[in-house]
């Protein structure tokens, strides 16, 4: 465990760090529950972590109500849970619509239109609307992952398709898919830093997006991180990180076992509807030899036909709705577990230079370099946005999931009803017939 | 009535005179008037006004809200308030099965299921319900009544009898013949049996069925005293004989098409619906899944793992709750099968209608030939080749006295032939009339059955969707409270 006093090194932000609590540090002191964040919209040249864009930084009181938040959630109130909602003004909005096929002699592929609206200064126009490929929002999730490595970046859908057996082409898929981009960029934009990014910035507006050119923004911090040739090795990761850790290892096999279960659900009502469809068929035919059963028996071969429509598209929006978002937590995970690693090597290389540096001071007294402290900075900035960013992830993915489920759920009730309507109309029908013959029966 | 064979297409003049007699005599139920006063007794008690078609009730169920085990009881009404005389006086159940070891035939040990019959007198009003009069009979048992039945009245459909075996099985239900369930079921199947027998206009007068329900020791002895046995045998290798009738009726050739058809499309819906039930066992029991893993994510999750836990429960009752949706939908298959049965039972009947005629056509035939060979033998012309007229052709005529003799002894067989004519012509005439009688009682009963059929199937789809909404409607609210 390594545990160092504050250094004096001012950290982003204004506060000085002495006096910020160190994120690593035990925070003793009760907690109140909303977060006191301010933000910090210009550039601070004093911290050789910025790159030079604005980043919001938790106040000290904040920054211990991270940290606790990590373990005593129970008795805080959901809704001030997101230590940035405070600031989160809301002044940049995007969608990703209107899919459309090109086709060209060398390929085809599909375009899609991103819209933008915002109040930033930082966009010269109040509207954009550009038309992109799924190409070039990986690229912003590159570019992104590199000049923000101790963010987490929302994960893209699936890059690659098996040609043979999805059709890139189908509404079905481009629909999925192209939900799955407007997730990804409303996440983008909702983040407190990542919206400021200037590739960002460049996707939603440049009229062509020049790949090739780049921008030349890659971040110090990326660079430094970039260039940890692996030489460090971290011992202990702190508990809180552990914690995390392990957090997301079940969650993700718990959410690989309900895709599983989903899609085994979605085999086994579709062989259930095969059935099904035949079934009505054979009443169909049986009400072919019948005459006073003629009736009755069309009408249970039409009921069982509009169990079937419904069950259709209950299992279809399953495997459009479903699926998808839980796939895309799969690669959240991900995402996260690489960031982890990220702030892992950090903490390494800090702590490899430490002990060097401590080693020659013991030795023959030079101080302790300015660059050890800079790592240092690294690697409590990086703790920051990681925890930060958990935050945010946890209360999203709370937010998600209970969409989520309780679409399922809804859906399921939909379909019971309809059937249910169906089978009420038919009783109806049979019934009827039967007072009919009584009446004129008794006549 | 009694018509005369006259033309090379007797069958003609006969069938058509019916199809106006069995029209009249539906109407008025009255006995037909040439048989005996002592064939009336063995075959028809006075059929009474409850078989006509006004004062019969019909349960219509408007309250969709029943249960199937009510709608199945309405079937069982529809049948009682036709109002047989039997059923009148007595309440009939198959009220228990049993497990009994013993040894059979062949010395050895097996073990079998008894079921426990249970006759009261029906309730008077303000009376106390009596303590029943009860007796233990096998399947076995059953099946020898039903064979004695089907002996005795050849012109009636008989009810069937339960299957021996499960068939029709989707993978849960065992096969096995002691198999509780099973053995429920068949319970439920010689029970509706019984009272299908007991409120049949005919076979609710038959003295062995009476005895079956009242007389557990003696009663095997006393069918097989009936001699029905050697019917039985005789009638069995005439009908599994290869005959074709030369003029069948048209009236049965459409109604054993029409039971062969039934049977068709039945066998198909049984299999599909197995089929479907198996399937649809396995989407209920794959949500069960659901309940496990999210009880293991509701253990790492804070806020969210109270509404995920609770969730999950919900889960596991969908999942639990189809064993039963299931099981009563066999109530469903069970009534299919019944008139699965059925259509063997009527197919029987359309075979011994082709029987009897065949042996009328043979009759007839027969007696053509004596006059003809008489014609010939008192003109001398040969018309017809036959090996005497051959050899006396070739051997010379024989004598004047040998003419007397052949002469009067064809016209004896001549007599004898025009007898057995019109007997098997009586004999046709009312098997036609009493099986017609049978069968468009049997048809409107069938309609009937059917339709009360779908309905509890119906009310059972809804039950079934009405649990579904419950299940995920909870679920929803647990979900929404993540």
């Amino acid at each position: 465990m390594s545990i160092s006093a504050p250094r004096g090194l001012a950290s982003s932000g204004q506060k000085p760090i002495t006096e910020i609590l160190h994120p690593l540090s035990a925070a003793e002191e009760p907690l109140s529950p909303g977060p006191d964040v301010t933000v910090s919209g210009g550039r601070d040249k004093e911290v050789g972590l910025t790159n030079g864009t604005p980043v919001e930084t938790p106040s000290p009181a904040s920054a211990s109500v991270l940290f606790n938040r990590l373990h005593l959630d129970d008795d805080l109130d959901p809704d001030t849970r997101d230590p940035y909602a405070d600031t989160e003004t809301h002044d940049l909005f995007v969608t990703v619509d209107d899919p459309k096929k090109h086709v060209s002699t060398m390929e085809t592929y599909i375009t899609y239109r991103v819209s933008t609206k915002t109040s930033r200064i930082e966009f010269d126009l109040p509207e954009y609307s550009v038309r992109r490929r799924y190409q070039d929002f990986d690229w912003l999730r590159t570019k992104l992952e590199d000049s923000q490595p101790t963010h987490l970046i929302p994960p893209l859908p699936e890059k690659f398709v098996m040609k043979g057996v999805v059709d890139r082409f189908s509404e079905e898929f481009v629909e999925t898919r192209m939900k799955a981009l407007d997730k990804f960029l409303k996440r983008i934009a909702d983040h407190p830093v990542l919206s400021f990014n200037p590739h960002l910035n460049a996707f939603l507006s440049a009229k062509d997006l020049n790949k090739r050119q780049g921008l030349a923004l890659l971040t110090k911090v990326g660079e430094s991180v970039k260039s940890v040739a692996g030489g460090y090795k971290l011992r202990v990761r702190p508990p809180e990180f552990c914690a995390l850790g392990e957090y997301l290892d079940t969650f993700n096999q718990k959410l690989g076992t309900i895709d599983r279960i989903a899609q085994r659900i979605l085999k086994e009502q579709s062989e259930y509807l095969t059935e099904l469809r035949e079934y009505g068929t054979v009443y169909a035919s049986w009400a072919g030899s019948e005459e006073e059963l003629q009736r009755p028996l069309e009408g249970m071969a039409g009921c069982v036909t509009t169990c079937c429509g419904a069950l259709e598209d209950m299992s279809e929006n399953m495997s459009q709705d479903f699926l998808p978002v839980l796939r895309e937590y799969i690669l959240y995970i991900e995402s996260m577990k690489n960031v982890l690693r990220k702030r892992d090597q950090s903490q390494a290389e800090y702590e490899g230079r430490l002990e060097a540096a401590v080693l020659r001071k013991q030795e023959d007294r030079t101080p302790i370099p300015a660059e050890v402290e800079k790592c240092q900075d690294k690697m409590e900035c990086f703790n920051a946005d990681l925890k930060a960013d958990w935050e945010r992830w946890q209360s999203n993915k709370r937010q998600d999931f209970k969409q989520l489920l309780t679409g399922m759920a809804d859906k399921n009730v939909t379909y019971y009803e309809k059937c249910q309507a169906a089978w009420e109309s038919l009783i109806t029908v049979l019934q009827d017939k039967q007072t009919e013959d009584k009446t004129s029966e008794t006549n | 009535m009694i018509i005369e064979t006259k033309s090379a297409d007797p069958n003609q003049t006969i069938f058509s005179a019916l199809s106006c007699a069995c029209a009249e005599n539906r109407q008025q139920s009255t006995l037909p008037a040439q048989l005996t006063a002592a064939a009336a007794a063995v075959l028809w008690q006075p059929i009474t006004m409850a078989d006509s078609v006004s004062s019969e009730e019909v349960a219509v169920i408007s309250n969709t809200d029943i249960t199937s085990t009510e709608s199945e009881n309405n079937i069982i009404n529809t049948m009682v308030e036709r109002g047989t005389a039997l059923l009148r006086k007595l309440e009939i159940n198959v009220a228990e099965a049993e497990k009994r070891t013993g040894k059979n035939t062949v010395n050895m040990q097996e073990t079998y299921t008894v079921y426990l019959i249970e006759i009261r007198p029906a309730e008077t009003e303000g009376g106390t319900p009596a303590a029943p009069d009860t007796l233990w009979r096998r399947y076995s048992e059953f099946e020898l009544l039903r064979t004695y039945l089907l002996v005795t009245y050849p012109y009636i459909i008989i009810p069937p009898l339960p299957e021996k075996r499960a068939e029709f099985v989707w993978h849960k239900l065992s096969a096995d013949n002691l198999d509780p369930d099973f053995v429920e079921r068949r319970r439920v199947g010689l029970e509706n049996f019984l009272l299908r027998v007991a409120s049949h206009p005919v076979l609710s007068n038959d003295k062995i069925f009476f005895l079956f329900l009242t007389e557990e020791k003696g009663w095997r002895d006393a069918v097989l005293e009936t001699g029905f046995q050697d019917k039985a045998d005789s009638r069995l290798k005439s009908l599994s004989a290869m005959f074709r009738v030369k003029n069948p009726d048209k009236r049965f050739t459409a109604l054993k098409q029409y039971s062969d058809e039934l049977n068709t499309v039945i066998s198909q819906l049984l299999r599909i619906r197995a089929r479907v039930a198996d399937r649809l066992y396995g989407v209920y029991k794959v949500h069960g899944n659901y309940g496990r893993v999210f009880s293991e994510w509701s253990a790492i999750e804070k806020e969210m793992g109270d509404g995920l836990q609770s969730a999950g429960h919900h889960m596991d009752t969908y999942a639990a709750s189809i064993d039963d949706i299931l099981e009563e939908e066999e109530h469903f298959a069970d009534q299919l099968k019944e008139y699965l049965f059925y259509t063997d039972a009527v197919r029987s009947v359309c075979r011994k209608h082709e029987l009897i005629q065949y042996e009328l056509e043979m009759a007839a035939q027969d007696l053509v030939q004596k006059k003809q060979q008489k014609e010939e033998l008192a003109t001398g012309t040969v018309r017809i080749f036959s090996l005497k007229g051959m050899t006396s052709k070739l051997f010379g005529q024989e004598s004047p006295e040998q003419k007397e003799s052949r002469l009067a002894a064809l016209e004896q067989s001549i007599q004898e032939g025009e007898e057995t004519v019109k007997e098997k012509n009586t004999e046709c005439q009312e098997f036609v009339r009493a099986a017609w009688d049978d069968i468009e009682r049997f048809k409107e009963q069938k309609d009937k059955d059917l339709r009360e059929a779908l309905i509890s199937y119906a009310i059972m789809q809804i039950s079934m969707c009405k649990k579904g909404i419950q299940v995920w409607s909870n679920a929803k609210e647990c979900f929404s409270k993540m």
